[in-house]
């Protein structure tokens, strides 16, 4: 998508987000555009809410590794088209369930899960779909806290932004 | 003088949300229980990232040595636009609720219509914001329903909350020249299009609640044109101590 070499994807798939370390910022679908001037690469990328305190360490992240590299990048954060939980991949999904946070569901079974009407968020604990929403809010803004009836483990949800 | 009128509506939009976003940091760690103290903090920080986005632009716009965080920290009272309603102290949690919720659903409607400002930079901020906004009135919509319609006593501080804080609510959509300008040009909300759907809303959670809205109500307004209530000195007092004791201090 963002036509760029196997060098630089595998620069940026380097940083992931500190406060989900497995999920590289490639896979999260923050990363919008890539842009070689002279010699400085100019990446856009967005935040996934507005208050996200990530971001800014996010961009000093990838300043580094790009550093490391001798490589010269500079970032803006842009806001417009707004991040949605779709663009985040296959293999990011995969691995936030393997971490231990069930990944976003589609809009409308997002809705009634949190709303409580309907159990389909799959505990990631033991698989069991006999789960409750404990709070719409979770460790970080773009999670809810579920916790399972069958094993009792609590575990984030990643919600639906759609 | 566009620029300048710009600049003022983004004081508006981001000064709102900017103390809400303050009253409810007081909150961290003094929620009444875990999942909540997170809940208000999280649209505290929602609050804050929405207010970041509108300063940006308004730092663009003023020029010189401004930047969000000058905006935000120093600025002397009068020059501050929210409204009496989110320098509102914490009180209890139904007043916390009430007040959110007061804000939430008036704060939805504008977004709305700021999706379809002339205003490019608006429409990015709405089209971002907007999604959060939404859970924040679910998450106040669903406690004004469960402690209104709960036990005597809930229902009871429910009330005596809402009672409190609506004759606050009118002020939001009390239009200053900034924003009737705002309307007028297609760049922000039009005000009194949105009271009537505003009145609807509140109306029909309240009754699904139980809760009524009190009758005869003297509503209050000033704040937005730069006459805040005695809250607001001590609420600026806290934010702006750091800035104001060491200037250009970074964390
Ligand atoms: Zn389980």
């Amino acid at each position: 998508m963002l036509g760029i070499s196997p060098k630089i994807e595998s620069l940026l798939t380097s940083v992931s987000d500190p406060e989900i370390p497995v999920l590289s910022i490639m896979d999260m679908g923050i990363v919008r555009k890539v842009e070689l001037l002279d010699d400085t690469y100019n990446i856009e990328i967005t935040p996934t809410y507005s208050g996200c305190p990530a971001m800014d360490t996010i961009g000093d992240d990838i300043v580094t590794a790009f550093k490391s590299k001798g490589l010269n990048a500079t970032i803006k954060l842009v806001l417009a088209p707004a991040w949605t939980t779709d663009w985040i991949t296959e293999r990011g999904r995969k691995s936030l369930e393997e971490y231990g946070i069930a990944a976003p569901r589609s809009a409308e079974v997002d809705k009634a899960a949190l709303l409580g009407e309907a159990n389909t968020i799959k505990c990631t604990n033991c698989g069991s779909l006999d789960t409750k929403m404990v709070s719409r809010f979770g460790s970080t803004a773009c999670k809810a806290l579920f916790q399972c009836n069958d094993c009792h483990e609590p575990f984030d949800y990643f919600k639906c932004l759609k | 003088m566009l620029q300048e009128k710009l600049y003022n509506y983004l004081l508006h939009l981001g000064d709102n949300s900017m103390i809400l976003g303050q009253r409810l940091g007081e909150l961290c760690g003094h929620g009444p229980e875990l999942e909540t103290d997170i809940a208000l903090t999280n649209i505290s920080l929602d609050l804050f990232g929405q207010v970041r986005n509108y300063f940006q632009a308004a730092a663009q716009l003023k020029g010189g040595d401004a930047t969000e965080d000058s905006i935000a920290m120093l600025r002397y009272e009068h020059e501050y636009r929210n409204t009496y309603l989110v320098e509102q102290p914490n009180e209890d949690f139904a007043h916390v609720i009430a007040r959110q919720f007061f804000f939430d659903v008036y704060h939805q409607l504008v977004l709305r219509e700021l999706m379809k400002s002339k205003n490019e930079t608006l429409v990015a901020i709405a089209n971002k914001s907007i999604k959060e906004v939404d859970y924040h009135v679910d998450f106040s919509s669903t406690w004004i329903k469960r402690l209104g319609d709960g036990t005597e006593v809930s229902h009871a501080k429910m009330q005596t909350a809402v009672d409190t804080l609506w004759r606050y609510s009118m002020e939001l959509f009390k239009a200053t020249d900034t924003e009737i300008w705002a309307a007028e040009s297609g760049v922000g909300a039009d005000l009194d299009k949105l009271k009537p759907i505003y009145l609807e809303r509140v109306s029909a959670l309240l009754e699904e609640a139980t809760l009524q809205l009190p009758e005869n109500t003297v509503f209050q307004y000033g704040a937005k044109t730069g006459m805040h209530s005695e809250n607001m000195g001590f609420i600026l007092a806290e934010f702006q101590y750091m800035q104001r004791a060491y200037p250009n201090m970074k964390w």
